[in-house]
Order: structure tokens, then sequence, then C-alpha cells
């Protein structure tokens, strides 16, 4: 934390890339996070949660394990990105913007992923997973489930 | 520090001896679609394969040659042949291609999409010939794919800074002109003619100006810039620099999303390889010019994407767009004069010092000049990345670039310019692409999103999903947009399931047009686009939503019912499985029936129902003449 304020000390418009960093760091926005950057930024924790809270990058607990981010740019909704979603809301059992109850996976649905010729398309951490089907993806789910990628 | 003449000799020794390579290359294409498709296997395989049996070829890694539907591609040199680029290329194909052809005599013409450089290879035709590329004009994406974009020197070898260089020979007021004649309009959708734009900043009193090259490119179904940027960054920084000079800006801002992690790289590489070259810093190449650049990187917000929000969000705000005037020109970042320039019109730039305003102002229709890109996705044969003249017709862009519609399905519409656009529907395909005709169509230009949609999308549901977009990204500063969206979205959502009066459909409108005249900025300005050009274009379309209850598409779900043909079904049990919430029942093979109470119309039966049997059909609204008598049939069994 110390490391990350020292690095772009006194601007006011160095705000988002603190926050940025710190989630970087940390994985999300804790309430100590945001108090102690207040102390030292001079900028007070209510204004903090306010330019926080409008940019959807920025979450506010901790994260999941793995993360699935199902696209819905329209490219991937008139290939039916909306059907995998489901299925994928389903197989997890939660909804987008939660996370599972063994924290192993968290569940975004994101605007555009640029990788529209792929339609759709749903990325797991960093990888891209293209021309999804509702089929296809359990088996690419699987692969981040522990268990049964240690019996392959 | 190498000076920029001693780079530029190297540069050209080190592009030709590639050209003339004694070993075998293989250019990967590995922008962050390709990687998609599975280049990073591809790539991994054949490292692999070249340590294991000490191959002696070099292996780069490019951007994106814009053919997206064939990705993975390579490009492979094969020393004393004509480079060939091979398309579809998984991990067993790429040993296949070294083996054969670089190693053996069999070019793998299978493959094979064409030859990249001249010369005769039995079997393959010229790349330019491709029927995805024949109508096309690439000047702007004209090195992505082909070189490296880590490697300055490919940039520098392609004429790279040669059009800074002439704009600091000729100075400022000159380039000025030379864009002015050129006649290129902002690229980010709005089509502001870019002189007037720069003028008004050189007009604007004070020292301090700012130049932000806005990569947020945040419409859902548009991928252009970030395709220019992992492909060839160095040209959009080079557009950074012309325009920088000519505007008298000491700073420029470079504003990315944070969901383009591989084009943030490659900027950051770029920019070190700028100040390596003494293209950025102080008193640049000796002109006295002097200028820096600063990536920040956006945190989520489409709105960030209009000027003044944009602005706000640098400043370490929330990203809230204020009234304009004062335009950003006069009183932008931290009050001062500032330029927000598109990624792709900054990449015309290098084009228009180098090559000339005439030569770039070939191509175009009397009003918009030149070439634009074009990201065309959706249901369409060739996806990808693609530059046109402007002024071709829609249809040339889907049939003779794209390929048609898939599975013989009939086009509907086209959208275009994401959220803030409209479709375009099927009879007005011979419009021309321009701002102006795009325009009155009830459309816009745009970034360059094209999303082919066919006979299978609902139009309501596109505007429903436009409309749930822009409320999702309202900001929330000014009524218009945030209750009107809001509103708009409501009414769209009673219309999908089938709860929609006929009056809604004036509301509608009303609604579309006071948000349209009283939002602040340009996303509750355009927000109604969607709406407005569905109604008008399909307004059959949601005449039948409201009146019979019917989506002709199959797409809105709550008017999809499923049934089971007691006829054809054998009661194998496949659908009754996959059924999420057990709606379905039947003796074993025995014919099964569906609860219509407590099916959720999720359609998993339908696509579960093997083909042999086909025994589970959908209908919607009113019953066709053969289902009713079929309905009378079941009952009376």
């Amino acid at each position: 934390m110390k490391h990350i304020l020292s690095q772009h000390l006194g601007k006011r418009s160095s705000l988002i890339p603190f926050l940025q960093d710190i989630q970087k760091e940390f994985g999300y926005l804790s309430t100590k996070a945001i108090d102690e950057l207040s102390r030292s930024t001079d900028i007070s924790a209510n204004e903090i949660y306010g330019v926080a809270t409008f940019y959807t990058q920025f979450r506010f607990s901790p994260p999941g394990e793995h993360t699935v981010r199902v696209c819905q740019g329209t490219a991937c909704h008139v290939r039916r990105g909306r059907q995998i979603l489901n299925e994928v809301e389903q197989q997890l059992k939660i909804k987008a913007g939660q996370t599972t109850e063994d924290r192993k996976f968290d569940l975004e649905r994101v605007a555009c992923l640029g990788c529209c010729a792929l339609a759709p398309v749903v990325v797991v951490d960093d990888k891209v997973h293209a021309r999804m089907t509702a089929k296809k993806i359990s088996s690419v789910l699987s692969q981040y489930k522990g268990r049964q990628t240690r019996k392959k | 520090m190498t000076s920029l003449q001693e780079a530029f000799t190297k540069a050209r020794i080190q592009w030709d001896k590639l050209q003339d390579s004694k070993v075998p290359i293989f250019f990967v294409g590995a922008a962050t679609c390709g990687r998609a498709a599975g280049a990073s296997e591809m790539l991994e395989r054949l490292r692999g394969y070249i340590k294991a049996k000490s191959v002696d070829a070099l292996v780069i890694e490019v951007g994106c040659l814009g053919l997206c539907y064939l990705e993975p591609l390579v490009i492979v040199h094969k020393p004393g042949a004509p480079r060939v680029c091979y398309g579809n290329v998984g991990p067993d194909e790429i040993i296949a291609i070294l083996e054969n052809h670089v190693l053996g005599n069999d070019p793998c013409a299978q493959w094979a999409l064409g030859k990249v450089t001249a010369g005769e290879l039995e079997g393959i035709g010229d790349f330019n010939e491709h029927p995805m590329l024949r109508r096309q004009v690439r000047r702007i994406l004209r090195n992505c794919g082909l070189i490296d974009p880590e490697n300055s020197y490919h940039y520098l070898a392609r004429d790279g800074y040669r059009g800074f260089l002439k704009a600091l020979e000729i100075g400022p007021g000159k380039t000025l002109e030379e864009v002015k004649a050129s006649g290129l309009r902002g690229r980010g959708g709005a089509g502001f003619p870019t002189w007037r734009k720069w003028q008004f900043c050189r007009n604007a009193p004070g020292e301090t100006k700012y130049l932000i090259c806005n990569a947020d490119e945040g419409d859902p179904g548009a991928f252009m810039n970030r395709s220019l940027i992992e492909g060839d960054p160095h040209a959009v920084l080079e557009g950074v620099l012309i325009a920088g000079f000519t505007l008298g800006a000491s700073q420029g801002y470079i504003y990315c999303r944070a969901e383009y992690p591989l084009a943030i790289h490659r900027l950051e590489l770029a920019i070190g390889q700028m100040r390596e070259l003494g293209l950025l810093g102080e008193n640049i190449q000796a002109s006295g010019f002097s200028f820096d650049l600063t990536i920040k990187k956006g945190a989520g917000a489409f709105v960030c994407g209009e000027e003044t929000a944009l602005i706000a969000s640098i400043e370490g705000g929330r990203g809230m767009p204020r009234p304009r005037p004062p335009f950003p020109a006069e009183s932008g970042l931290w009050g001062k004069p500032t330029v927000i320039q598109n990624v792709e019109s900054l990449g015309n730039l290098p084009l228009i010092l180098n090559n000339g305003a005439k030569w770039y102002a070939q191509y175009g229709s009397e009003s918009s000049k030149g070439t634009k890109t074009f990201a065309l996705a959706g249901k369409v044969e060739r996806t990808g990345l693609v530059e046109v003249p402007l002024g071709i017709t829609l249809k040339d862009v889907i049939y003779d670039i794209g390929g048609g519609i898939p599975s013989d399905k009939v086009l509907k519409a086209v959208q275009t310019g994401g959220p803030s656009g409209g479709c375009i529907p099927a009879e007005k395909m011979d419009l021309t692409v321009d701002y102006e005709s795009l325009t009155e169509a009830g459309s816009i230009m745009g970034s360059g999103g094209m999303i082919v949609l066919d006979e299978d999308n609902c139009m309501v549901d596109i505007a429903k999903y436009f409309l749930s977009f822009t409320q999702e990204e309202s900001c929330g500063k000014c009524p218009p947009c945030r209750v009107g969206t809001r509103a708009m979205l409501s009414i769209l959502e009673r219309i999908s399931a089938g709860e929609g009066e006929m009056a809604d459909l004036d509301k509608l409108e009303t609604i579309a047009q006071t948000v349209k005249d009283g939002s602040l900025c340009g996303l509750g300005q355009t927000a109604p686009n969607p709406v407005l050009t569905t109604l008008r274009y399909f307004r059959k379309e949601y005449e039948d939503h409201i009146e019979k209850c019917r989506c002709p598409a199959f797409v809105c779900s709550q008017m999809i019912s499923y049934h089971i043909d007691r006829d054809r079904c054998t009661g194998c049990g496949a659908c009754a499985r996959i059924c999420p919430v057990k709606a379905i029942s039947g003796e074993a093979k025995k014919p099964h029936v569906i609860d219509q109470h407590v099916c959720i119309h999720c359609g998993a039966c339908l696509s579960t129902c093997p083909d042999v049997y086909a025994a589970v059909y959908r209908r919607s609204g009113e019953l066709t003449r053969y289902e009713a008598r079929r309905e009378k049939r079941d009952k009376t069994n």
C-alpha cells in the first residue's frame, strides 16, 4: 500500500490510477485501503467512493478465484450471447455480478471485449474462449473447477 | 539515443534483410482476436517444434489482418518462394505447413488464402484477390498484420514518421492547410471537420494546450481502434505528434480502455521507443517543439467516450459530461484549450502529410473523404475488420466484402454506429456509406461498428438491447437521459413481454424525441436512435408484438410457446432430462407433454430433441392453420 501511495503523490488526477493500482494489488478496494488513501491524499473518503462507484471496473468485495466474464456486446447479443449468460448463471448457480459460495468463480457481464468477429465470447481470467455455445460452456468451466483439472 | 536518421538507415537494412530472409519466417497474427481464436496454442506448438528439432526459423507476432473469421492467420516466408497467407491455422496445421511447405515441396494449398508477395506458386492465387480484400482499400490498416508492432524499425522502414518530419518542415500553419485540403472529418462518429476543431484550439488564448487521443472504444460491437493500436501503434502515435505539433500542445494523453490490455502494453512499448528515437521530450528533432505523452487507463464507463466526460475522468473525477459551450477546444482539460481526437482520425494524419491531401482525397464522396475502417460482425459470412473508401454502398460491404448472410437466411437490417446509431433496413442497402446519407437514414456513421442482422433477429429486442445498454451507462446527470432512457426501456420491456398497447408506440416516439432534444451530451442525444429507426422501418414488427403477441423472429421468449408433436415423439426422454424446470413429463417410449404453466420458454427442449425425431416445435402468436388443426385434434384425443 505504501509503495502504491508513494508512486503518484500529490495530484488529484492520480486518483483513478491510485484506485486501479490498489485493486490490482489487493483484488478489490477495501474500506481500510480507501481510508488510508483518503488520509494520505487529503481527498475525503466520500469523494473517493463517489469516483470509485462511478466506474464499473472497481469492486468493493474480495474477488473469487476465477473471473468469468460473459460478453453482452452487440455482436454477441445477436448471436445469442444472452443464452450463454443464462447457461453460465445456471451452471454456477449465481447471477451476474455475484461470486459463488466457494469463492471459486466471479461472474460478470461486460459490454464488449472487442472480439466481435468471434462472437459469442466468454473470458475466463485472461483467456478468451471464442464461438461459445451453450453446450461448450460446461467443458470450459470444468477446466477451472479444481477437481476435474487434477484428474486430467 | 540513436539519431532518427541513423535509425532510418538501420531500419531500412533490417527490413530489406527481412524481405529477402534466408531463413523461413512465420508471421503469426496474435492480436486479441487471433489469440482468442487459438493463436497462442499454435504459437506454443510452433516454438516448441522449432526448438526441439532445431529448425532454423523465425517467428514474429504481428497484428490483425482483418480476416477475423479465418483466424488464426499466418503468413509464411520461405526463402526463394512467394510469401503465402494461411487461414484457420491450428497447432496441427502449422506443423504440417512447416514440414510440408517450408521444409518440403508441398505449399499446402488447401489452407492457403493467397500469395502476399509476387511470384508463382502452384494452386495459390493472389492474397489481394481474396473476396474479402478485393474491394477494400487498406490505407490506415496498411501495416496491420504485416509488421511487428513491437519493433519500431518495421514502422520506420514503412515510411514511418515521415509525415511528422514533413509537418516539422512545413510548419503548423501549412500542416493545418494540408489537413483542411484533405477533407478529413472526425472518425469518432460525429464527423466534425478536423481542421476546424484545430483552428478553434489554435485561436484560443493561452500558452498551454492539450491533445487527447480518445481510445475509449466503448461501443459494443466495435473493435477498429483496438486492432489498429495492436497492429500498428506507431501510426497512431505519429498522428498524435502531428496533431500536437499543429496545435502547439505540450502534453498529450491517450485515454485507453482498461479492457484492452494488449493495446495498452503495445502503446507503452511504442512510447518508450519514441523516446529512444528522440520523438518525445524537449526540443524534438531540434525543431523547438516539445511534447510528452501519458497513457490514462479508463475504468469502464461508456459515457467517458464523450469529450467532456473524458476530460472529467482524466482530471480524476466522476466521468460526467458538462454543458457545451465552452467547447473543449476553448476550455477543456484543467480549463485549457484541448483537442480530443479519435484513434482513427489520428491514424489518418501520417498518410495525409506523407502523401499529400490530393492523394488522400482520391477516395470518398463529395463531403466525406478518404477511407474508413469498419468492424463487420453479426450475421455475415466473412466477419472482420475492413477498410473501405467512403461512398461505397452498404450492399457492397455486406455482400461483396462480407460474403452475404450465412445459412441461406435473409438480410433484415444493418446496425451502424452502436448504441448511438440505428438500424437500416434491407431495402435501403443501396445507401452509400458517408456521414450525410447515414444520418439521413436515421442512423449515424459512428466509430465503425457494423452489425448485420438477419431474419432471426427481433427488432424490438435489438432496440431493447441498446436501450438497456444506454440506460445502464447513462451517468444520471441530466433528467432527460436518466429518466427518459428508463421510461423507454420499460415500455420496450413491456412490449417484448407481450403486455404492450398500441398507445405505447406514440408514447415511445414522444419520449424519444424529448430525450434527443433535451439531453446534455451525445450519449443521451443519440440514445433514442435505435428506437426511432426501428419504429420507422419496422413498425409492423412492433404492432405484431402488441396486437398478436407474436415475435416473428422467435426471440422474445415470453411470446414463444414450445410444444411436442405427438406423432413424432418417441418418448426418448432427452427433453425431459434437459428441462431446467421439469416441465416435461411422459412415460418412457410414449409421447411427452410440456406443461405450459411451468415452462419458462428457455428452448432447451427444442435444441435437444434429436434431429431424426424433430418432435419439439415452437410457435409465437396466432396459430397457423396446420397448428390449429393439430391443437384441436390433440384436445379431442
